[in-house]
């Protein structure tokens, strides 16, 4: 009972009368949302030092107030309601958006008039909503008063509230109702205090910080300016303990309040892609095989070949060497260019060498395949891999060009890294990731220390069906056709 | 482009030109601005800055500005609905969506756009399009131009050179209009026919008109000689100096936030996500081994995303596992090729490794596909 009347009188002094359910304990006290406790502003509790009775009556509910549509100029009586920004339960600030309408090629956002807690939506999307009509129902606090609705025509909502405005450098000070009044009962002059709301709102808490700095009461420490308002529960409960500590001096280190969220959103599309596959790529069980290329002599190649293919319009990277070079040792090992079954009983030799390329785009990962490497020159790979890249990062591959593919490459070195583990991709059995190309001291045959090329090779393949040694003499083949590319000639179909 | 236009403006007798310096503080009740830049989504960006962030009690503004081929939905409608899609992926055509109502336009540097800012008590639409029809007649004064009720500007009583729309928020408002100078007809009536058939929305459906350049009506006409008739008649009725101030949109000391406002206008949940919820009721013709397999598709797409997905195989024509991995992959998706391609492609890897499944698969995907 003590606890109670306790509670009332707290409550009292700080101004709102508020209905609760029940109280627990007396040590905490329990904001249960229910349709009594109507707007409890928390912030009340460190208001209660002032001890300033606001009005106070006997129903505790906040006024239900019906916000009409204004009117929105040339004479038009109707909109379709397009779009809400709000719904019913939502709090909304004064000028905040509630919805999108249209009429006759005008798109009009509606602003809030006023504070409060959203209890109706008179239209649903696609609806006509009238001129003058309510358009949502505004839960508003008791002590606030209501506006006067006679006035349907929106005057710009600043003007009958501007008269207490003060000007600060030449800016307007944003503030609402609520809070110019605690600061005109506050003796405070709003040009003083410095808003942290949005487009530099003078926020109730950024009134409650300046008083608290002029009477020395200890406050929780505000969060960055940021847009995102403070959480109001954390403060509520040490608001109370410390009103009683008032007189204590300042704790020596204030935490820094940390105001990000956590975002939870779906996995879908490309994310969603790469999940299937890699959960599918789980069952294979992988091995590496890891080596390093001397690419001094190709390096030379490519930077002689580059300007014949520019003067046929085509930018040749070293990445059609890579994919012509396994081609050629897939023709060796035609087992990397297989597919295993799903029970594992049968093994499909694939014909063609459809070398997929890894691509990273800006929506994700993407997989396409150079088809039939077997038969094509390195300058036609070249060609097709300009083609396949330009449709990948315009989004627009096609799904031929993702799907079968026998054998992946997979060029990260043009981002960065050395060795990596490389997944395969189902239903293939055999993948490899290459690092970026280095410049680093080799002994050549006469044992002096030269510079080299050098560039490393991650290969990962399905051990139910590929063993190491073919793995690693697979490897040995593609390293010798690209340390010595001449070496190609003397294969190539 | 922008710049081409700058040294054509530059040899112009009356016309003035300032630095960015003296760009906020201007005597008198009005500001003319051009942008020098040519890229849909920066002048949108503009628009949104101005409208937000300007005082317009004391000044009101004339923005003009010219893009390279994009087509530009209004705020509530539906892309897919309102052009061919695949035709604006192929020619690399961007697709932007304004923040204001009305139909779908098409831009090239042939179609000049207009927009005046002012608080939304002095908001007038037949004014402004009053003010753009005398300055025509100013410059040349046998041009048969009127505007309709519906605020559309017409030549020779029957052609549309000129559409409209408008954006009103708490304090202030712009209308913005197109002017057809010479613009691409060919490119224009191809990409804003859209092939989609079946589909059921409340998006504000464009109303198709009988187009004609002004160049076609009078060879003398340039861009350039618009912008600079119709930035003289607003100096002249607001009493300024015909004066065009340049603005950068990709200046973010000048206008901060900027970059911001124009990256928001090209993310895909802009541009596609805000598209009124629709519903889509097709019929897929899919020829399949000398015969041809009519497959009903239904689909309910909100926010740019498959909400309810329905395919009408014949039995057994998949496998029902895939059939339902398949359903299920696409719920929740966008309505977007790209991802849905990367999503049946990654499906296909996993499914058992039968040419014929694959091809029916690939038959089936390519045909929803198609439809995005």
């Amino acid at each position: 009972m003590a606890a109670v009347t306790a509670l009332r009188s707290s409550c009292r002094a700080a101004g709102r009368l508020v209905c609760i359910h029940r109280v627990r304990s007396c040590s905490s006290i329990r904001f249960i949302k229910s349709k009594y406790v109507c707007v409890f502003d928390k912030s009340a509790f460190k208001f209660s030092h002032q001890q300033r009775l606001f009005r106070t009556s006997a129903v505790s509910c906040g006024q239900i107030v019906q916000f009409k549509l204004s009117d929105i100029g040339e004479g038009i009586t109707e909109v379709t309601v397009k779009e809400w920004y709000v719904k019913e339960g939502d709090s909304v600030s004064q000028f905040d958006s509630i919805c999108e309408v249209q009429s006759d090629k005008a798109s009009v956002t509606i602003t809030s008039r006023y504070d409060g807690i959203i209890r109706k939506l008179h239209y649903s999307i696609d609806d006509t909503a009238f001129v003058g009509k309510p358009l949502v129902d505004i839960e508003i606090d008791a002590s606030k008063g209501v506006a006067s609705e006679e006035d349907v025509v929106e005057t710009p909502p600043m003007s009958h509230e501007e008269h207490t405005h003060q000007e600060i450098k030449g800016h307007k000070t944003l503030a609402t109702p609520a809070v110019r009044r605690l600061a005109m009962e506050n003796n405070i002059k709003l040009s003083e205090v410095v808003g942290t709301g949005k487009d530099n709102r003078i926020l109730k808490e950024d009134i409650l910080n300046y008083l608290a700095k002029q009477t020395g009461a200890i406050l929780p420490p505000s969060p960055k300016a940021e847009i995102v308002p403070p959480q109001r529960g954390a403060e509520a409960v040490p608001a109370a303990a410390k009103d009683k500590a008032r007189k204590i001096p300042v704790p020596v280190s204030r935490p820094i309040a940390f105001a990000g969220k956590d975002k939870t959103e779906p996995v879908t599309g490309f994310q969603k892609a790469m999940v299937k596959t890699m959960s599918a790529a789980l069952k294979i069980p992988h091995f590496g095989y890891s080596d390093e290329v001397d690419l001094t002599q190709l390096v030379q190649l490519r930077e002689e070949l580059k300007p014949v293919a520019e003067m046929r319009g085509v930018k040749l990277s070293f990445m059609p060497f890579f994919i012509k070079a396994a081609s050629l040792g897939l023709l060796q090992y035609p087992i990397l260019n297989a597919s295993l079954d799903e029970n594992c009983q049968n093994v499909t030799y694939k014909a063609s060498h459809n070398i997929g390329v890894a691509m990273d785009t800006e929506q994700g990962l993407i997989v396409p395949n150079v088809k039939n490497v077997q038969v094509c020159s390195v300058f036609d790979i070249a060609v097709e891999l300009n083609r396949l890249q330009s449709l990948g990062s315009a989004g627009q591959l096609g799904t031929s060009d993702l799907t079968g593919g026998t054998f992946t490459l997979s060029n990260i070195g043009t981002i960065g890294g050395t060795y990596a583990k490389p997944v395969i991709l189902p239903p293939e059995v055999a993948i490899g990731a290459l690092g970026k190309i280095q410049v680093l001291p080799r002994f050549n045959s006469k044992g002096e220390v030269v510079k080299a090329q050098i560039m490393n090779v991650s290969w990962s393949a399905d051990h139910r069906i590929i063993d190491g040694a073919t793995m690693a003499r697979f490897s040995n083949l593609w390293k010798s056709y690209l340390e010595s590319p001449t070496s190609m000639l003397l294969d190539l179909k | 482009m922008g710049l081409q236009s700058v040294k054509n403006c530059l040899w112009l007798p009356c016309v003035l030109r300032t630095p960015k310096a003296c760009f906020w503080s201007t005597a008198g009740g009005g500001l003319i601005i051009q942008s020098v830049s040519n890229d849909v989504y920066q002048n949108l960006a503009v628009e949104d800055w101005i409208h937000d962030h300007m005082d317009l009690e004391k000044q009101q503004v004339l923005f003009l500005w010219r893009n390279s081929p994009a087509v530009v939905i209004g705020r509530h409608q539906n892309p897919w609905q309102e052009c061919n899609l695949r035709l604006l992926r192929q020619k690399n055509i961007k697709l932007a969506r304004r923040r204001s109502g009305g139909g779908t336009v098409y831009h090239d540097l042939g179609n000049i756009n207009l927009t005046f800012f002012t608080t939304r008590k002095k908001y007038e639409r037949m004014e402004n399009l009053k003010l753009v029809v005398k300055a025509l007649k100013a410059l040349r004064p046998q041009l048969d131009v009127h505007v309709t009720d519906r605020y559309d500007i017409l030549l020779d009583r029957q052609y549309k050179i000129s559409g409209t729309a408008a954006k009103l928020g708490r304090t202030s408002a712009y209308h913005h209009c197109t002017l057809l100078c010479n613009a691409d007809k060919f490119v224009l009536s191809s990409v804003l026919k859209s092939p989609f058939k079946g589909l059921k929305s409340n998006a504000t459906p464009s109303v198709p008109a009988l187009v004609k350049n002004l160049f076609e009506e009078d060879t003398s006409l340039t861009s350039e000689m618009l912008l600079d008739a119709i930035a003289k008649e607003y100096a002249m009725q607001h009493q300024i100096d015909h004066h065009i101030t340049l603005i950068n949109p990709a200046d973010e000391t000048l206008l901060p936030g900027i970059s911001d406002k124009t990256k928001e206008l090209q993310t895909w949940e802009w541009v596609y996500g805000k598209t009124p919820k629709f519903s889509i009721s097709t019929c897929l013709n899919m020829v399949y081994k000398d015969s041809v397999l009519d497959v009903k598709v239904n689909m309910d797409v909100k926010h740019g995303r498959i909400e309810v997905c329905n395919i009408d195989l014949p039995e057994q024509w998949l496998p029902p596992g895939l059939y339902s991995e398949l359903v299920k992959s696409l719920t929740g998706s966008k309505f977007c090729p790209n991802e849905i391609t990367a999503l049946v492609t990654a499906l296909l890897r996993v499914c058992p490794q039968d040419d014929e499944l694959h091809s029916r698969w690939s038959l089936l995907c390519e045909n929803m596909i198609r439809l995005m």
